[in-house]
């Protein structure tokens, strides 16, 4: 099967033959964004240094090294839990007009909404895989907000390939995680009864 | 060797130790990463175990941390009283930790608490964290380096129950913990249970079972029934790896109890993610080493 690679800018026409469980790629700019970089923006209404029209962020606080003279090396870098960014990500993609978001395990209705109204997707790289993630990434364009640290600074990255993602919500606002999420609680009932039965160690 | 040559050497060798550590995983843990791989069936979750294998591949090639998230470092000692560094063990691993941040490199993970910065160093007040065992007629130390990242961190969670709520009431405490955030803290989990009689007891015995290999039993026949239960419990659940469904989604189930008092059952849980990374090492007054959780490795 054919590679399916995306490339920055992203359009809304790219998204609408994509639908959750798909597996992707990135090609062009990606920006580390995550829970400082979406309180300034949303909450402290702090303008973001870098335009993300069309382009996409990740949920990630990389390893970077530092050469000097403003030379930095990605060593390692991979997706924290999006679900923290849950709360700001409608209001962001709205302001920013992101396209795609990088992270890892499922989002909310909040951002299913932002995904749907404003044609956006939330995709999930294979969290822990952060050497193989750090290959794909060809150079640091840029960074700004270093004064968070290096966790939360906005590291302005050119990938090529950059992947797997898997899709779990869509530019419909369908999400895997939510629909799975109902699957996982009925079994879980079941397997409660079944377990509870027998440890009754206390009698 | 004089005694400031010899925390020289232990504080070398150890940030050493914590660098394998970031780039490679314990042969136990190897090893059932691999059978759960071969045994997946879901072509999504395959795609995932690909993933992670290639991974762990270059991340051991390029001696770079295999997940970017290196944990706010724990160690926990057992040292014999007799150990000669004893006095220096923590100052030797805050050190370490230091050292071995800027060498292998590490991320800088602690943030002041109040003060809200990162201290851009990976040390801060209290990280690393060490907790404490001394054995009597001993004079080596046993050091275990465990790195866990946010994501596994977030489901810790430890609660007091009370006796009639049973033991019935420590799985619906687990099964609960785990369709919530176990699936956010990347599966295939090692799940770690502590049962005792408070929040701490309970808190620190769940931290001690993630220490354990992921095929360990627990000695008492109860309690091994209750790993199995749970593992299997779990597994039904479907969660897969990375919470998108698959086969398996448990490395293991290790509980860890102890005594409790009468009116009380304390419960906690703590869970690994599938980039388990802890180590093992044993030093003898001398300083000459064993690695007991790696294979073909050297520092």
């Amino acid at each position: 099967m054919k590679k399916k690679v995306l490339t920055t800018p992203i359009k809304n026409e790219d998204l609408q033959d994509i639908k959750t469980g798909e597996i992707i790629y990135l090609s062009g700019t990606l920006v580390t964004c995550r829970d400082v970089a979406h309180r300034r923006l949303i909450e402290e209404n702090i303008p973001l240094p870098v335009d993300l029209q069309g382009m996409a962020i990740f949920h990630a606080g990389p390893i970077v090294k530092d050469h000097g003279n403003e030379d930095y090396e990605i060593i390692s870098i991979g997706p924290t839990t999006s679900m923290r960014m849950e709360k700001f990500e409608k209001e962001f993609i709205e302001k920013t007009g992101v396209k795609l978001i990088i992270g890892k395990g499922g989002m909310g209705e909040n951002t299913e909404e932002g995904c749907r109204e404003h044609k956006a997707m939330h995709v999930v790289f294979p969290a822990g895989n952060a050497v193989l993630a750090a290959t794909k990434v060809e150079r640091i364009k840029e960074v700004h907000w270093k004064d968070l640290g290096m966790p939360e600074s906005l590291w302005v990255c050119e990938v090529k390939e950059f992947g797997p993602l898997i899709v779990s919500i869509d530019a419909e606002g369908n999400n895997v995680f939510e629909e799975n999420k109902v699957e996982f609680n009925k079994r879980k009932e079941e397997q409660f009864e079944r377990i509870s039965k027998q440890v009754r160690f206390i009698k | 060797m004089s005694k400031v040559q010899n925390v020289e050497k232990m504080t070398n060798l150890m940030s050493k130790f914590i660098s394998l550590v970031s780039y490679k995983l314990p042969k136990d843990v190897e090893k059932r990463l691999k059978e759960l791989s071969e045994e997946e069936t879901n072509p999504l979750a395959k795609v995932i175990y690909e993933t992670m294998e290639s991974n762990q591949e270059l991340a051991y090639d390029l001696k770079r941390p295999s997940c970017q998230d290196t944990g706010v470092l724990q160690f926990m000692i057992k040292c014999g009283e007799d150990f000669p560094l004893i006095g220096q063990l923590e100052k030797i691993l805050r050190n370490s930790v230091y050292k071995s941040t800027q060498e292998t490199p590490l991320r800088h993970n602690s943030v002041e608490t109040f003060d809200e910065y990162n201290t851009g160093k990976n040390i801060g007040n209290g990280t690393p964290s060490i907790f404490w065992e001394i054995e009597e007629n001993s004079d080596e130390v046993e050091i275990y380096t465990y790195m866990a990242g946010g994501g596994c961190t977030l489901p810790g969670m430890a609660t007091v129950l009370m006796p009639g709520e049973g033991y019935e009431g420590v799985v619906k405490f687990v099964l609960d913990r785990m369709t919530t955030y176990g699936l956010n803290a990347c599966p295939p989990l090692l799940v770690g249970v502590g049962v005792g009689t408070s929040v701490e007891t309970a808190a620190m015995n769940s931290k001690k079972a993630l220490m354990r290999p992921v095929d360990s039993v627990n000695e008492n026949e109860n309690a091994a029934k209750l790993e199995v239960l749970l593992e299997d419990g779990i597994n039904e659940i479907g969660l897969g790896p990375q919470g998108l469904k698959g086969s398996k989604s448990l490395m293991g189930v290790n509980v860890v109890n102890t005594a409790r008092h009468p009116s009380t059952i304390g419960v906690a849980i703590n869970t690994g993610c599938w980039s388990h990374r802890r180590g093992k090492i044993t030093f003898d007054r001398n300083l000459n080493f064993e690695i007991g959780t790696h294979v073909g490795v050297a520092l």
